[in-house]
């Protein structure tokens, strides 16, 4: 027994009538969370977790149809036992769990494993099937422990900071931004932020989640503490007359991706900084361990990598084609894509 | 280990000299002599032979990580270089060496030669443990041979310069031959690179060093701006641009050494120039192209290209191909250094020396005469037939400089262009470096239509150079696109790219299935405006196949040749 297919219009639950993160307007969508290959336009009725939904309404209009769950709270729609349990992608994301005739399966959407502090952390959730991304599907891809990462971010902009050049950190808005927001050290300096950061700090905040005080860039004047400071820029940023202010700065790009050397050499910058909202290779490997599924369909990344080495694991491992961007798109999807805007963070 | 690896890590992040300049001296600043003097090595580009062979590197990678071989593949696609992809995958231990760079080539690297393949893995894994991933990833490099890091040799000179406030031509001069392989640079050798007074220093020098060669700049402009750029030609000295290799040819002490412009001791590859030991006279330093030389004839560089690269010589490849010195400046006569002669007092020289020589080994490149631009730009259209690359102009009044520099006169290569073809993408492979994991690497066909029912596309050449960025990422989006099969890595594409192919030379193959064979295919540009079907055909490029490369040159160096 299904209870997830994949349908044209995305992942679907025939039991219940409804869709899970669907790419085409559909009547009921059940969101995972708020990164818009996830969240689209048009749909009719919206279901998302509590502190998922004021980032739904800021993307997607206050007038849409929004429903909202607590974490570990369930509902019953057409017999399907439907709970949401933190992803720990980003603030307000959440696995699907669909419960039918003891049968229980778990859509995670995106999803990652350590806890960085601004997001609720993801939690084990036990299925019989279990749906998983793959983007960072490669063993290639092991992160290194948060603190060390945070030491370099802000050893980099103290370095930076001493020579006088500003600091010019890019990172997507939503999720990555905040993120290293609450990792960086306001002993250095001044955090000054792009206009379409500010907002997203700004629901984050609302959701009582600390994030060291920012200043918008237009805000501040004095050239010194320009040079001192740390600014927090979407990637589309990059290369535009907005950058001529900085002077001669200092340039990072905070993604999974920047480990790879030839990703990182690509994107043109001074410095990559491995930082992910995805899960690594032995991340994907433990949720996937933990969830005690014996079939797993895999998602949106290194697809056909990741049912290979579960097939050669002994799981029954499958795959759905979605349109979250796959193997074919990570290389456009990647840093390098100059509509970064459009693309999925990593 | 770890001081050189971080500075690796620091070059390699940035474009910019200056920042690489800061971190060569942040780095040089604290080294030791003994971890200074390889450094030095590496960063101009000296690179020991492979220690341990690739395959067993993929193997104790395998082994080490505990994943199955296609997965490393998969993950070696996605990185695009072996060593990075190793470093990638080892299990991170916790233990971290301090031993110097010095120490970790010279006790742990360099014994691994030789050992026995079933004894490598169990010596070198406790090795790698012992580095962060950063160390891994430079020191799998340092093994292979494959160490390379965006600065020149120049740089590194400038950083050495600045730092301890020597002449950067001093450093330059005493750092020639350097990296030659059979060198093992110790503090002393260091020491004496940067030693302050020169006379002693310099005296201890090694009696073959040769001098740093003079390199040429690309001459871009139109013939038309010819005489309002460069002035009327007889300022210039216009020599053929030889398809050999460039070398210096040293005498002192009744010795001879032959040193390439990689600044590799070459002599033995070559021992028909050996005699020539008895005839240049002694303090003599020449700079010219060996070519291979048959019958008064300069044969094509395919011909040399058999013997380069060659551990021992055959007598058939001898007797095949003999090569000749086609000396084209002097360096140094009876000792003294004479690059701070203008060029045409050297040529006289040069002239004088060659001809006193008279050895058919040792010929004079010659200088081409003309009235006129025009009358040069119509000898260097015969360049092809002459089997030659184009022309060489040369300011009279010009110094030999140092390396490419433009500081003390100039030298211009007037290349001819290159031959062009347009062809189809039919296969494509992610790229390496900064191309990693795109679709990047592919490989060209032209049409058959020898079978006049059915037109075939041929492959008959691979490229990955020559697009930007943005055209990168587009023909990668439609390779992926438009895949029809996947073997491996390699993916075949529905043929609807077609590219304008450049390529500096063409000949005769057995080996390739298209018959021919071409040096340096890049793409020169995408050929939106050309649907496929329009694409040149395999009678297009064997059109362009060099039967008589070399004849009509053979008049004009007999008469003057062995003036």
């Amino acid at each position: 027994m299904d209870l997830i297919v994949a349908r044209s219009e995305g992942l679907y639950c025939p039991q219940g009538n409804f869709y899970i993160d669907p790419w085409r307007p559909v009547d009921r969508a059940v969101i995972t969370h708020g990164h818009s290959d996830h969240a689209r336009h048009g749909h009719n009725h919206y279901l998302t977790t509590v502190s998922g939904a004021p980032i739904l309404r800021k993307r997607l209009g206050e007038d849409i149809q929004l429903d909202t769950l607590d974490y570990g709270k369930s509902i019953l729609h057409h017999g399907v036992k439907l709970s949401l349990h933190a992803a720990g992608h980003v603030l307000g994301s959440a696995q699907v769990r669909l419960e039918y005739r003891g049968e229980v399966w778990v859509a995670s959407g995106d999803y990652k494993l350590e806890d960085d502090g601004t997001c609720a952390p993801f939690e084990h959730v036990r299925c019989h099937t279990f749906i998983s991304e793959s983007t960072f599907g490669l063993p290639i891809y092991r992160w290194q422990p948060q603190a060390e990462l945070f030491a370099d971010i802000n050893s980099w902009w103290r370095g930076n900071a001493a020579n006088n050049r500003t600091s010019v950190l890019f990172c997507y808005a939503f999720g990555k931004a905040q993120r290293l927001l609450s990792g960086l050290n306001p002993g250095n300096g001044t955090i000054l932020t792009h206009g379409a950061v500010e907002p997203l700090n700004d629901i984050y905040r609302a959701a009582g989640v600390p994030l060291p005080s920012t200043r918008r860039v237009g805000d501040v004047t004095d050239v010194s503490q320009i040079r001192k400071s740390i600014v927090l820029a979407p990637p589309s940023a990059q290369g535009t007359s907005w950058m001529k202010r900085f002077g001669d700065y200092a340039d990072g790009f905070a993604s999974g991706w920047m480990q790879v050397r030839g990703r990182r050499r690509r994107r043109g910058v001074d410095r990559g900084f491995v930082v992910s909202d995805h899960a690594d290779w032995p991340g994907l490997l433990r949720a996937i361990n933990a969830s005690g599924a014996e079939r797993v369909f895999v998602t949106h990344g290194q697809v056909n990598v990741m049912v290979r080495w579960l097939t050669e694991q002994g799981l029954d491992a499958r795959s759905f084609a979605t349109e979250y961007g796959d193997e074919e798109e990570a290389a456009l999807t990647d840093a390098s894509r100059p509509s970064a805007s459009s693309a999925e963070p990593a | 280990m770890k001081a050189f690896a971080d500075l690796y890590a620091r070059l390699d992040a940035t474009t910019s000299s200056n920042a690489k300049l800061a971190a060569l001296q942040d780095y040089f600043r604290v080294a030791s002599h003994a971890d200074a003097a390889w450094a030095v090595f590496f960063l101009a580009g000296g690179r020991p032979r492979q220690l341990v062979p690739t395959k067993l590197l993929r193997e104790l990678a395998i082994q080490a990580s505990g994943l199955s071989e296609w997965l490393f593949e998969e993950s070696y696609q996605a990185v695009g270089d072996l060593a990075e992809t190793i470093s990638l995958l080892l299990p991170q231990s916790e233990s971290r060496s301090t031993e110097g760079l010095a120490t970790w080539v010279e006790d742990k690297l360099l014994p691994l030669r030789g050992v026995p393949p079933g004894e490598l893995v169990p010596r070198l894994l406790p090795l790698l443990n012992q580095l962060d991933r950063r160390s891994q990833l430079v020191c799998i490099k340092l093994i292979t041979g494959s160490f390379r890091v965006g600065v020149s040799k120049l740089l590194v000179t400038r950083a050495l310069s600045a730092l301890l406030n020597i002449d950067a031509k001093r450093i330059a001069q005493r750092l020639v031959g350097y990296t030659d392989l059979a060198a093992r640079p110790t503090a002393e050798h260091f020491l004496r690179l940067i030693a302050l007074a020169s006379a002693e220093a310099e005296d201890e020098r090694d009696p073959g060093q040769p001098y740093p060669f003079f390199l040429a700049h690309p001459l871009q402009i139109a013939i038309t701006d010819f005489d309002a750029q460069l002035g009327p030609p007889d300022r210039w000295q216009i020599e053929w641009k030889w398809d050999g290799i460039r070398a210096q040819l040293v005498k002192r002490n009744g010795q001879l050494w032959i040193w390439s412009r990689g600044e590799e001791l070459v002599t033995e590859r070559f021992p028909e120039l050996s005699v020539l030991a008895d005839h240049v006279p002694d303090g003599t330093v020449l700079d010219g192209e060996i070519v291979a030389w048959k019958e008064g004839i300069v044969q094509p560089f395919a011909l040399l290209q058999q013997r380069i690269g060659r551990k021992s010589l055959s007598k058939k490849i001898l007797e095949n191909v003999p090569v000749a010195m086609l000396a084209y400046d002097l360096l140094e006569a009876n000792g003294e250094d004479s690059r701070q002669q203008i060029q045409s007092v050297r040529r006289a020289r040069l002239e004088q020396i060659v001809s006193e020589c008279a050895q058919p080994q040792l010929r004079i490149s010659p200088l081409l005469r003309g009235e006129s631009w025009q009358d040069f730009e119509r000898q260097r259209k015969n360049s092809r037939d002459l089997g030659v690359e184009g022309l060489m102009l040369k300011n009279k009044d010009a110094h030999y400089g140092v390396g490419r520099t433009k500081d003390v006169g100039i030298w211009w290569k007037w290349k001819i262009e290159p031959y062009s073809v347009d062809a189809v993408l039919i296969y494509a492979q992610r790229g390496h470096g900064r191309r990693a994991s795109l679709y990047t690497d592919f490989t060209f066909a032209v049409w058959d239509i020898s079978d006049t029912t059915e037109r075939k596309l041929v492959p008959f050449a691979k490229a990955y150079s020559g697009l930007t960025d943005a055209e990168m990422r587009e023909v990668d989006a439609i390779v992926r696109q438009h895949t029809i099969e996947k073997f491996g890595p390699v993916r075949s594409v529905t043929p609807t790219m077609v590219f304008e192919l450049g390529f500096e030379g063409i000949a005769r193959s057995t080996r390739h299935k298209s018959g021919v064979a071409v040096r340096f295919p890049r793409m020169l540009r995408w050929r939106h405006d050309k649907p496929v079907i329009e694409a040149d055909t395999l009678a297009t490029l064997f059109a362009l196949l060099p039967d008589r490369v070399g004849e009509p040159l053979a008049s004009q160096i007999g008469a003057e040749a062995v003036s």
